[in-house]
């Protein structure tokens, strides 16, 4: 039995749960893994960190692998995604101001997400002609599926992310002070972050990720490559004890106790009250009570297995609003950092790829082998 | 000749991103001492964009803790306003200074096609300031700590001589015993005394 250490990495964030279960649960120890987590206050500093060899693993935006195997960051190291740390986990939640302008377009706490961004289209305009400044959106980070999910809402509902907006990076948990103070009239953001500003009435949910794309991925697992090579066995052991986390924590009844252990002063540090209605999918969203039904989903293996078609929709957004070029080698070099055989295997589950991605709003089909026509029928790329 | 390379290396702009105001004014004083003359620091990142802007910072050091580090590489990335592209650590063969950076707690982030001889120096000198910064913190939490403890001995002490009606040294030595019978520190031995006696009512004062 193998008696590794791994160093992991992770950002406190409720999406986090799958690592932090694993090793408050027992999971790691029991597959002979000793789990050492580190909370870290940016995605940069994990990426330093990985790159240092600090780190093993780490808890990771889905799309920063990609953006490191293209060398877009200011420092890439080579990261491959043997997991996925679950689905959906998303909300936009824009102030009670500008709400309050939304509804009297027509928007209620039972509109769908187009109807949502229809209002908010209007209400900008309205801004515009009298000659307001742009509303500012905060994302997490510019490689994030908050921002292309941002984005690609926005854009579909026929506002133009780059032109009608500003958008600003800005950390989580400065996110609802900044809504308070006035910087930010709305965010794309994970969980606790969306709760907590609707419980102290500052904002108000308008949508979710998985209302904008169904069965979206959002957090993975990134591993060092070169750790991977050289420590099969642990990785394989450290997939086993995430694996039976992931279905722990998918477990309704265990909501109550996830939350729990989430609320530790030592991951987020927040109230169980703030954490859990993600983890029932029960929201409080500001103008009512909603059930989102998969609002965030660790159902292993279907929200765990890392997609590569999910990793080519990634790299078709960086394309579309100019981040990275578009070529068909990149194409390939997203989709290469997904690894869904080695966990398929590690847990003998069968997995065929996926060539045809559904579930977004607008009805639109994705096929990373189409990518071309895909991009040429999006609203305002700039690729 | 050589006093007009120097010049030209005092030259480089700097920008100093550190919300510990103290650690910040150290380097600061550093890079001055050491002929750097365009220096800026800023504390938050409220205003950032328009600094950078100003500034033009050939060099951009950052404490690592910084949570606005992913802000700050945005802007690189999207921003219209800062015109060069910025990279840390171009050259990426250079290992050995990014982990010295990283294992200090700085990050640093360079104009793209500037020389590594003129970084070397000022990155050197960050790493050196914000470890002395960091040994210094451990230092005070240390002698903070260390002092607390004793605290907490003496009194656990005072509760076993009133309460057992045995002199100091015999107390300490009991102490001392339990602490390696049980292999716990003194500090909790102590503790466990104090906690004891503050539920059953004893004299153990606070």
């Amino acid at each position: 039995m193998t008696r590794e250490i791994v160093r992991l990495g992770f950002l406190p964030l409720t999406d986090a749960a799958i690592p932090i279960a694993a090793h408050e649960m027992g999971f790691a120890a029991e597959e002979g893994v000793t789990l050492e987590l580190s909370r870290e206050t940016s995605w940069a500093n994990i990426r330093d960190r990985m790159a240092v060899g600090h780190f093993d693993a780490a808890h990771l935006l889905a799309p920063m692998p990609i953006a490191a195997a293209l060398q877009l960051l200011p420092l890439s190291p080579s990261i491959i995604v043997p997991m996925a740390l679950g689905l959906g986990g998303n909300a936009v939640t824009v102030s009670t101001k500008l709400w309050t302008k939304m509804k009297a377009h027509g928007a209620t706490s039972l509109s769908t997400a187009r109807e949502m961004g229809l209002a908010l289209r209007q209400v900008l305009q309205q801004r515009s002609r009298a000659g307001l400044p742009k509303p500012v959106f905060g994302i997490v980070h510019a490689f994030s599926a908050h921002n292309y999910d941002l984005c690609y809402w926005l854009a579909e509902c026929g506002i133009n992310p780059m032109i009608d907006v500003s958008i600003a990076v800005v950390p989580p948990p400065l996110m609802p002070e900044a809504m308070q103070t006035g910087h930010l009239d709305g965010y794309c953001v994970g969980e606790p972050w969306n709760t907590a500003v609707v419980a102290n009435g500052t904002g108000v949910v308008v949508t979710s990720k998985i209302e904008i794309w169904k069965d979206s991925p959002e957090k993975v697992l990134g591993v060092r490559e070169s750790w991977a090579d050289a420590h099969r066995d642990e990785l394989q052991a450290l997939l086993r004890a995430f694996d039976r986390s992931a279905r722990w924590c998918a477990k309704p009844d265990n909501a109550t106790a996830l939350a729990s252990l989430l609320s530790l002063p030592t991951y987020l540090s927040q109230s169980v009250e703030v954490i859990l209605p993600a983890l029932t999918g029960s929201l409080e969203i500001g103008s009512a009570q909603r059930r989102i039904p998969g609002f965030l989903s660790f159902d292993a293996p279907q929200s765990t297995l890392p997609e590569p078609a999910h990793a080519a929709w990634f790299y078709s957004q960086m394309a579309r609003w100019g981040q990275a070029g578009f070529s068909k080698q990149n194409i390939e070099l997203a989709m290469k950092c997904y690894r869904p055989e080695i966990y398929a295997e590690t847990i003998g589950a069968q997995y065929r790829q996926r060539n045809e991605l559904g579930g977004f709003f607008d009805g639109r089909i994705f096929d990373p082998r189409q990518m071309e026509s895909y991009l040429a029928s999006l609203p305002f790329a700039t690729a | 000749m050589s006093e007009i390379a120097l010049m030209r290396e005092d030259d480089l702009s700097i920008l100093v991103v550190d919300e510990n105001s103290l650690r910040a004014r150290v380097i600061e004083e550093a890079l001055r001492e050491a002929g750097y003359a365009r220096v800026v620091v800023v504390h938050e990142i409220a205003g950032l964009v328009r600094r950078i802007e100003e500034t033009a910072p050939d060099v951009i050091v950052i404490d690592i803790e910084n949570p606005n580090r992913d802000a700050l590489e945005s802007l690189f990335q999207v921003s219209r306003s800062v015109q060069r592209p910025i990279a840390m650590f171009v050259d990426h063969s250079d290992r050995g200074m990014i982990e010295a950076a990283v294992e200090a707690g700085v990050s640093a982030y360079i104009v793209d096609g500037l020389k590594k001889e003129r970084v070397k120096p000022i990155l050197d000198m960050a790493i050196i300031r914000f470890k002395n910064f960091a040994k210094l913190r451990n230092e005070r939490d240390d002698a903070k700590r260390a002092l607390g403890d004793r605290k907490l001995i003496d009194r656990a002490k005072g509760i076993l001589m009133q309460q057992r009606s045995m002199d100091e040294p015999a107390a300490y030595d009991l102490m001392r015993r339990a602490a390696m019978e049980e292999n716990r520190r003194m500090v909790e031995i102590a503790q466990s005394i104090v906690t004891a006696a503050g539920l059953l009512g004893g004299k153990g004062k606070q």
